[in-house]
């Protein structure tokens, strides 16, 4: 029955999914936006001491990164099950797991990858050496990674829910915990010119735990909210 | 077994024997948490090292492991309902989670209350204090979501995948936790040679009784649970009626 290969299915999904966020500009620059004002809370709350923002940088740009990337998770499935072309997608006869897989790539592609671009600049004003930048970009990398599979899962529960942005952070925040801990201490360890390469290999584990497992899951919150 | 199992999970014939099983949950729990209430408070020795402050440990330690086993009763429930399409197991994690929720409460603030003398602060950010309000936002985040939803079957199936999703994640909020940071004291509970007799028994009695505690409450808020559900049903009138 299934006339379009998975690999095609999925090429086509990405590419739609990519040219609608860049026909809706603003949704991908608002993360960012938001990621770079936060930022710039902290010297003006803490102090313009570079050696005391030095000292927070590792959680500041983590926390921040987090919460400007959960708020793009919100737009995941939201425009698809508005118009139904979710419904559609249910229906397509592709298997669904793979389709919330592609969504969630795409999405974190338009919502994780610009974060992870504006990073360095971010870091540089919060007086991160240039030595621990690579660790900035990586485990920013794995950890908006993990945040778009993980939070696809909440994503699809939250969907048709009254007020599902507050709902859909306290769903995702305590998953995302363990993330928060071991990328923070990575980029820790590199400003403070140890090897991040421990915390760095688990967060890489928990990505494709949260790669494989998660799109299971997400394709029974979508069937559940489908119905 | 399976007729059997079908009947149980009927709702006329489950709210029957769930009135009928109450009593027998709610009295030994109450005789169980009595003693152990009295063997910890006033017959159990004093701890050497922590003198009388010790004796927190004896609601602190047995609401910890409650608010482990409620979440893993709640999740497997979840997996049956979501599996088997079981409108009962549903039920049995939908009424398990703030009683859950409330023994995660429970045992962070006696944990908070312990601290204060032992560490000299009401709370540090230790492994298992934290890995302990980490479960309690994922309890609040199960009951939120259910409240949420209104139809109620799209509730149930949705919580559940929240609940498997949590449960498949608890094992690494609480080994990453552990390695960011430990300051609590390894468990004493379960190292044998680490507590005497007599200041064990008052634990176990305590930690039975809280889970008989927790039967009489499941099906207390199950037979609830049934009678929201099935308001219009002719059966429930006439078993109120009665």
């Amino acid at each position: 029955m299934r006339q379009t290969g998975l690999l095609h299915a999925g090429a086509l999904l990405y590419a739609r999914d990519l040219k609608l966020a860049f026909r809706r500009w603003e949704q991908v620059t608002q993360p960012v936006v938001f990621f770079l004002m936060v930022t710039t809370l902290f010297p003006l709350a803490l102090s313009p001491d570079t050696a005391q923002l030095r000292e927070v940088a590792a959680g500041v740009v983590w926390v921040a990164a987090l919460l400007s990337a959960l708020l793009a998770l919100e737009f995941m499935f939201r425009s698809d099950y508005e118009d139904g072309t979710l419904e559609q997608l249910v229906l397509s006869g592709q298997p669904l797991w793979w389709l919330s897989l592609v969504k969630a790539a795409a999405h974190w592609t338009v919502s994780g990858l610009p974060l992870v671009v504006a990073s360095p600049l971010v870091a540089v004003s919060l007086a991160v050496p240039a030595e621990a930048q690579w660790t900035v970009i990586v485990s920013l990398a794995l950890g908006t990674g993990i945040l778009s599979f993980l939070g696809a899962v909440g994503a699809g529960l939250t969907l048709g829910v009254r007020r599902g942005s507050v709902l859909l952070s306290l769903l995702v925040l305590p998953l995302t915990m363990p993330a928060l801990i071991f990328g923070a201490r990575a980029v820790d360890m590199a400003i403070m010119g140890d090897s991040p390469r421990g915390p760095l290999l688990l967060l890489a584990a928990m990505f494709i735990m949260s790669l494989t497992l998660g799109p299971f899951a997400t394709s029974a919150a979508l069937k559940v909210s489908m119905e | 077994m399976w007729t059997w199992f079908h009947k149980l999970a009927s709702p006329p014939h489950f709210y029957r024997i769930a009135g009928l099983v109450t009593p027998w949950f709610a009295w030994p729990a109450l005789v169980l948490i009595l003693v152990g209430l009295y063997g910890g408070l006033v017959l159990a020795p004093m701890d050497y090292q922590q003198g009388e402050g010790f004796r927190i440990f004896y609601v602190h330690v047995p609401s910890a492991i409650m608010s482990m086993f409620i979440y893993s009763t709640m999740a497997i429930a979840a997996g049956i309902g979501l599996i088997w399409r079981m409108k009962l197991a549903h039920a049995v994690a939908a009424a398990s989670a703030p009683i859950g929720a409330w023994f995660t409460v429970c045992a962070l603030a006696t944990g908070s209350l312990w601290g204060k003398p032992m560490w000299g602060t009401w709370w540090v950010w230790d492994a298992r204090l934290t890995s302990e309000l980490i479960l309690l936002f994922l309890y609040l985040g199960f009951i939120a979501l259910r409240s949420s939803i209104e139809d109620p079957q799209r509730a149930d199936r949705a919580a559940a995948v929240l609940a498997l999703v949590g449960v498949i994640n608890l094992p690494i909020i609480h080994y990453s936790v552990v390695w960011w940071n430990s300051l609590h004291q390894g468990s004493t509970m379960f190292n044998p040679g680490a507590m005497s007799i007599e200041m064990k028994w008052p634990a176990l009695a305590m930690l039975f009784g809280f889970m008989l505690y927790f039967g009489a409450v499941l099906f207390v808020r199950l037979r609830a649970e049934v009678i929201r559900r099935e308001r219009s049903a002719t059966w429930l009138r006439e078993e109120l009626a009665r």
